[in-house]
């Protein structure tokens, strides 16, 4: 690529807002609006409701439906501890040894709406799915351990990002139970078109799931070889700061 | 010692100082979550008129963390200067709050930042309103030094944030470029790493140590990868500037970050060592947020703005060049909204700037909080009127690797423009030198010539 010699041509090489261009000292109104629009999308996204029938219409098959024990959307947005726990009174009947998969909210109903379904047709998955609301991750600890499965396989929405309201990760944890850590897991994330495509995202997932019947655990024990055999997928998303 | 106060014929019971503390700070969602909160409104201002009454002296015989099993509480304790604290030594929680408002000066409140331990000033901060954080904070000056002069009256720095998803020279370099045509960097050149290793933090070292020494830019660098990874680069030969870490207020909080107090002493050591700087040798950066003790379980039930505070102690143990709090970063389960946001922020800045930290703000929020770009503008006016050393700049406020959004290169070019505000002094003329200091030309200046930071 040759070198940029205006403002503008910076874009080229990146996807960050730069060469925004200046009105006085502020962004020009075209560049505002962008934003705010992107905003606006990864606001909804957050509390946008998952609609239940459209997904079991989707998935073409009975699923048991969930919710955590936080109440509502403010108080799962308050308190991460209740959406880590089913409400009082679920009654999830046992399957022994079974492999679940739970589609849940997360932070982003429309990442599960959109992208769960595809990504289970395309793992080929018969076993039991399930579907849960005002959900975090280790609400898959407790589903999974009613269920007595041999493992849980979480399809949750992830914190929308500006450039992006709609991603999915995907959780798998052998031999749930309450307590595990995210250490205890293994983690695919940025499912999306545009992002990790679904198709690599279930190459991924079967590779992993593969590996971890043959050695009977899940997590940090479990190093994941898949990105070397796919090797257009970019590195995880670190942080950089605190661990959540 | 059991603390109780009479309002309107009620009594309300706070059963120790952390309680009392705890009870008196703003609501916030953190605490609600912790379970430490006041009960009820009336009971907070019962518990803010407890901590008015309580001598300040209080706080230097009874520590809300054990000192024997907390090292920051030993550090708050042992480097306490009794001298130093004579001045406001007679002094009620509440007296203190008049003294920091009407008679303190510049002079007095630098002379009394050895007397002050983080719970003294987490205490008043929580009898302010606002503008009693922005006046007590805007009376503190603290400045620091590495390529250029940071903190001085009448200037206001930007840390250049120029992230990667993926680390790629390219993305970094064009941010970089971005933001120095509209005037940011002078308070650091700073990445956070997608990936936090080694080989990645050397390479991303050596490219921005290019990028200043080909443009002589007074400025200086910062990886922002873990003590530990910075530690291997500078024992590989890599050109660190600043050595950065997130802190916090508690052991257990530390201890969950993989540092301790003797790690963050040996890094200083080795970027003393260094000799990098120019001006000046404050080589720590250090980032901090009220959430992240309950985050690693590790708050003891403490507030989580005392807690905050009590980070301080352990930041200005190493003469730092930078300090901000990421204050709406760490999510709405620690504090919920833009009001919640704004305070927060307020009060990180001035009980930093009491205890004599070079202070800035990530004035920032994430997606999930109830919080915009309209939260923002006021936070960042708002401190900009109390004096902030430094915020952020990020290209059009959107952080493409971290998801969260903070400032922008134009939102410092708003506070400078509309506070009669300039960028440090050694940055300054760089700036009039490249021709950079009116308008941002639509031509790339011949100076900085792109090719040379790998654009080409």
């Amino acid at each position: 690529m040759t070198a940029p010699a205006q403002w503008r041509d910076l874009r080229r090489h990146t996807t960050a807002r730069v060469a925004l261009g200046r009105a006085g000292n502020a962004v020009p109104t075209e560049a505002h609006l962008a934003f705010q629009a992107d905003h606006a999308a990864a606001r909804d996204a957050v509390h946008t409701p998952l609609v239940i029938a459209d997904l079991l219409a989707t998935l073409g098959r009975t699923a048991q439906v969930v919710q955590s024990a936080a109440p509502d959307r403010v108080t799962f947005l308050r308190r991460p501890d209740l959406g880590r726990r089913l409400a009082p009174d679920t009654m999830i009947p046992p399957m022994p040894g079974c492999l679940a998969i739970v589609i849940a909210d997360g932070l982003s109903a429309i990442a599960a709406q959109c992208h769960a379904c595809d990504l289970i047709a395309a793992l080929g998955h018969s076993g039991p799915v399930l579907i849960a609301t005002q959900a975090r991750v280790a609400l898959g600890d407790d589903i999974g351990a009613r269920l007595q499965a041999r493992a849980v396989l979480m399809l949750i929405g992830e914190r929308p990002g500006l450039s992006s309201a709609d991603s999915l990760g995907a959780y798998l944890t052998w031999l749930p139970r309450i307590g595990r850590t995210d250490a205890e897991r293994n983690c695919v994330s940025n499912i999306r078109p545009g992002g990790l495509e679904i198709a690599e995202a279930a190459f991924r997932l079967r590779w992993l799931m593969e590996r971890m019947e043959r050695v009977g655990l899940t997590g940090v024990g479990l190093k994941d070889e898949s990105k070397t055999l796919y090797p257009a997928f970019d590195p995880q998303h670190g942080d950089g700061r605190f661990v959540r | 010692m059991v603390f109780r106060h009479t309002l309107r014929g009620t009594i309300h019971r706070f059963d120790d100082l952390k309680s009392l503390l705890a009870a008196a700070s703003p609501l916030r969602s953190g605490d609600q979550l912790a379970g430490i909160a006041a009960e009820s409104a009336t009971a907070r201002v019962a518990a803010q008129m407890a901590l008015a009454d309580l001598p300040l002296a209080t706080f230097l015989s009874e520590a809300v963390i054990p000192y024997e099993t907390d090292d920051v509480t030993r550090l708050i304790l042992d480097t306490h200067e009794r001298a130093a604290f004579s001045p406001v030594a007679h002094l009620t929680v509440g007296g203190f709050r008049d003294w920091l408002l009407g008679e303190a000066d510049p002079v007095s409140l630098v002379a009394l930042r050895p007397g002050l331990t983080p719970e003294m000033v987490a205490a008043v901060s929580k009898l302010m309103r606002l503008q009693d954080l922005i006046a007590v904070a805007a009376k503190c000056r603290v400045t620091s030094a590495f390529r250029n002069t940071l903190g001085l009256p009448g200037r206001l720095s930007v840390r250049l944030q120029p992230n990667s998803p993926t680390d790629a020279p390219a993305e970094i370099a064009a941010a970089t470029l971005d933001g120095l045509l509209l005037g940011a960097g002078d308070a650091v050149i700073g990445i956070n790493p997608a990936t936090d290793n080694p080989d990645t933090t050397h390479r991303l070292l050596d490219m921005l140590a290019q990028v200043i020494e080909r443009y002589d830019i007074p400025t200086q660098s910062c990886v922002l990868a873990h003590v530990t990874t910075t530690l291997r680069c500078i024992a590989a030969g890599a050109p660190v500037d600043l050595v950065f870490q997130s802190i916090g207020g508690t052991q257990g909080t530390n201890e969950s970050f993989g540092i301790s107090l003797a790690l963050l002493a040996e890094a200083r050591e080795a970027a003393l060592a260094l000799g990098r700087g120019t001006v000046g040798t404050n080589v720590m950066y250090f980032e901090t947020g009220q959430g992240s003790a309950l985050s690693a379980a590790a708050h003891h039930g403490v507030d989580q703005q005392t807690i905050e505070a009590r980070a301080y102690a352990v930041a200005r143990q190493f003469d730092p060049l930078l300090v901000n709090s990421v204050v709406g970063f760490i999510g709405p389960e620690y504090l919920y909204d833009g009001k919640q946001i704004i305070r927060a922020g307020l009060e990180d800045h001035m009980c930093a700037k009491l205890l004599g930290l070079p202070m800035g703000v990530d004035v920032c929020y994430t997606n999930h909080a109830e919080a915009d770009q309209d939260d923002m503008d006021g936070l960042l006016t708002l401190l900009g009127v109390a004096g902030v050393n430094f915020v952020m700049g990020v290209p059009g406020a959107d952080d493409v690797m971290l998801s969260y959004q903070s400032t922008s290169f134009h939102d410092s070019l708003y506070l400078r423009a509309a506070l009669g505000l300039r960028p440090a002094p050694e940055f300054c003329a760089w700036l009039d030198r490249m021709g950079l200091a009116d308008a941002t030309p639509s031509v790339l200046p011949a100076g900085l010539t792109p090719a040379l930071i790998g654009l080409a």
